[in-house]
């Protein structure tokens, strides 16, 4: 105690003791003090050749980890780079913490040499912000910022301090008493709205599980798993949620929305009850919200109550942790259960198993011996297995890596489902890789994604993270592509990206001291896979030249309803026939 | 569409202003006005915040005003159960001729002329929205030359302070 340092130092011992092994970032001018303290400390600092690829890699980083991530950058166009990847874990709930250095408290307001106001950008993108001038106000709001971006609904918070705050001369303390009268997350449910859903649950004939991303955040994939079981009503998992519950199991439909299964479509919209987990209504899993699922009573249980009732009136409203609502609704129904109320769900079953039966997923193959991308992502998943970690890009090979990808556990698919941030993959990967160094991480990206991010193949290439690519590549932004085709008459306007061979990505992948392969038939891609399987001791890209005409089905067209999925291109389901 | 009077208890930390103000804006709810102001608690400032939205986007704007983590409690005040203010200052023109007419209309509305100059008198009046309006109305033949009010401030009526149980002890380090 009393000993003077430097704020910079402050900072560092704050980090490290709010747990911080591992960060991405860039330094630069405003930061350079914090990055001196820095290079003795025993945190890993990885350095990055971009900062939204540290911001993605502190995403990937948390989901994998189930911690926080961390990612650090300068004033101005340091901090501003981070946006992006903050955006993106405002809107995917992931806990990050962003540290920007900023210019001299004097300078603030001045136009100064690399001066942005990053607080004020990002406060619309962020759960919370800092802008740290005093150097003894440091280690409160690094431990505010921890425990804000990993409580309630987690989130980015930033912290954004000045050049002089990091100079200053300070003292450290630590535990330090927060200071966040505003911030309470309920995360103990009210026990009578368990019981009226653990009710209306027994009551209904045709309840779906409705579940989102909240359960993976929760670490409540278990306690669903109880339930489904207890009940036997019907799983989706939306995008967010692949994981939550296994693809394996009897019940799991699949997942819903724009390019969901008609099974799990279907479920929501003739469903009586959705019993709705840590999911948010949004609009690519609704389709045209007023036709939304018109006949169910809704049971919406989530730890942030803004969103109960947004999108959707809800009948009984949970608000908590899932991790603390689902065990007591497992044990309100195991009550109702006990004095005879049993669900009955055979016809529902019934009727859903012929949609499943009716409507599997599928995908076009080509008779000129090229590729189908899905044969490329089913074949990845089969061969590679679901104790591996997947990252997906954004695009149509994002979507085929939800649909034929057999995910077995939470926190095996990571992608960018809010923001829908082209460019997430790569970096994402990376971040997974370094918190989990024994998992197998594959990075599924489009051609045009990674042609966003791949500087940080390099990266991962020095700091000996081997991450895997598997490049879909059909030499077009795809899904662009696939709404060209179907909304705008085939007028490719600016969707061609000509990365059939420019660039050459396996010269590429060399140039960046990784592994570089390729296929471009069937026949190839086993053996491809297989290849880059056996490399551990670089980053590997396959390069897998795909038919560029590939279409993501089922589709439900934006603005449309869920009852007018397309199962293919002018195909739509036969609802009917249902309880027959 | 409805009007809402709500009272927010925020902390008076830099940036509080713009977070709401932003939100406000990000979700397209419309601001009808502002005051600012603190209270008797020395870190906890008050902003009397009048929207006009119906009752389910009101209940939004209070959730997302609730998720920032400088709003520490949000009450909604109603009309017949409070008392509400607002302040105007109106410059009207007056001669030898109208001058006595405008301070004779000002004493009507119990409004105080706080200055005089040989072609205009200023006019401040405090009441609810609906009394200022009236008073305006009957100005207005005069010549109004400048017109400014403030936000509108709010507090319920009896014994109870909705800061009573707003600053509990927050006992939790890390």
């Amino acid at each position: 105690m009393g000993e003077k340092i430097t704020g910079a130092q402050s900072l560092v011992y704050a980090l490290e003791s709010a747990g911080v092994k591992d960060i991405f970032g860039i330094p630069g001018g405003a930061i350079l003090p914090l990055y001196d303290p820095l290079f003795d400390s025993k945190i890993r600092h990885i350095l990055v050749r971009h900062e939204q690829g540290a911001g993605h890699a502190a995403e990937g980083y948390a989901v994998a980890s189930g911690g926080v991530g961390v990612c650090m950058a300068t004033s101005g166009p340091g901090a501003t780079n981070l946006v992006t990847a903050l955006a993106d874990a405002n809107m995917d709930s992931v806990p990050v913490v962003a540290i920007t250095g900023q210019v001299p408290s004097s300078s603030i307001g001045t136009d100064a040499f690399q001066e942005a106001d990053i607080r004020g950008i990002t406060m619309p993108v962020t759960k919370h912000n800092f802008l740290v001038t005093n150097p003894d106000e440091i280690p409160r709001a690094v431990a505010e910022a921890f425990h804000l971006a990993s409580t309630g609904r987690p989130g980015p918070v930033l912290v954004d301090v000045s050049k002089d705050a990091l100079q200053g001369a300070t003292e450290f303390t630590w535990p330090v008493q927060l200071d966040l009268p505003g911030y309470h997350p309920v995360t103990k449910p009210h026990s009578k709205q368990v019981r009226e859903a653990a009710k209306l649950i027994l009551s209904s004939r045709q309840p779906v599980l409705y579940v989102g991303g909240g359960v993976i955040r929760a670490n409540a994939a278990p306690a669903l798993r109880r339930l489904a079981d207890l009940t036997g009503i019907p799983v989706v998992t939306t995008l967010m949620a692949r994981g939550a519950f296994p693809d394996s199991h009897p019940s799991h439909l699949g997942m819903p929305g724009m390019h969901g299964t008609v099974a799990a479509v279907g479920a929501l919209q003739q469903s009586d009850l959705l019993i709705t987990l840590g999911a948010r209504f949004d609009d690519r899993v609704t389709g045209k919200l007023s036709t939304f699922a018109p006949n169910a009573a809704v049971i919406h249980a989530d730890i942030d109550p803004a969103e109960i009732g947004k999108n959707r009136a809800v009948d009984v409203p949970i608000v908590g942790d899932l991790a603390e609502i689902l065990p007591e609704l497992v044990t309100a129904i195991e009550a109702e259960q006990a004095t005879g109320a049993v669900g009955d769900y055979e016809g529902w079953w019934r009727t859903l198993n012929r949609l499943r039966e009716t409507y599997p997923l599928g995908y076009q193959t080509w008779d000129d011996g090229t590729l189908a991308p899905q044969y490329v992502i089913e074949r990845l998943g089969k061969i590679v297995g679901p104790e591996a970690l997947y990252v997906a890009g954004v695009g149509q090979h994002q979507m085929w890596a939800a649909q034929f990808i057999d995910y077995e556990q939470p926190n095996t698919w990571l992608n960018s489902g809010g923001l829908g941030t082209m460019g997430y993959a790569v970096p994402a990967a990376m971040g997974a890789k370094v918190a989990r160094p024994d998992k197998t991480v594959w990075a599924v990206d489009g051609d045009g994604c990674f042609q966003m991010t791949n500087q940080e193949l390099v990266t991962a290439s020095v700091n000996d993270i081997p991450i895997k690519v598997a490049l879909i590549n059909n030499g077009n932004l795809g899904m662009v592509r696939q709404w060209q085709t179907l909304f705008y008459n085939e007028r490719y306007s600016n969707t061609n990206l000509h990365s059939f061979r420019v660039p050459d990505f396996v010269k590429l992948a060399e140039a960046y001291g990784c592994y570089g392969l390729r296929a471009e038939s069937p026949e190839q891609v086993d053996a491809v896979i297989e290849k880059a399987m056996a490399i551990d001791d670089a980053p590997v890209v396959i390069d897998f030249v795909v038919h560029k005409d590939a279409m993501v089905w089922p589709m439900v067209a934006a603005g449309t309803s869920n009852d007018d999925i397309m199962v293919a291109r002018e195909m739509a389901p036969d609802w009917s026939g249902e309880d027959d | 569409m409805s009007r809402h009077t709500l009272s927010v208890l925020v902390e008076d930390k830099p940036g509080v202003l713009a977070r709401v103000a932003s939100l406000f804006s990000r979700r397209g709810f419309n601001i009808e006005s502002l005051a600012v102001g603190p209270t008797e608690v020395p870190e906890i400032s008050r902003m009397t915040i009048v929207v006009s939205v119906d009752k389910l986007p009101l209940e939004q704007v209070t959730k997302q005003l609730n998720k920032l983590i400088n709003v520490i409690k949000i009450v909604e005040l109603d009309p017949d159960a409070s008392v509400q203010r607002e302040i105007m200052l109106v410059k009207v023109k007056a001669d030898m001729d109208t001058r006595s007419h405008i301070l004779e209309t000002a004493q009507l509305f119990r409004a105080k002329v706080v200055d005089v100059a040989p072609d205009a008198v200023t006019i401040e009046a405090t009441g609810k929205a609906d009394k200022l309006q009236a008073l305006l109305k009957v100005l207005e033949p005069f010549g109004v030359k400048e017109l400014v009010k403030s936000g509108m401030v709010a507090v319920g009526r009896g014994p109870r302070s909705i800061t009573d149980r707003a600053l509990r002890p927050v006992d939790r380090s890390a």
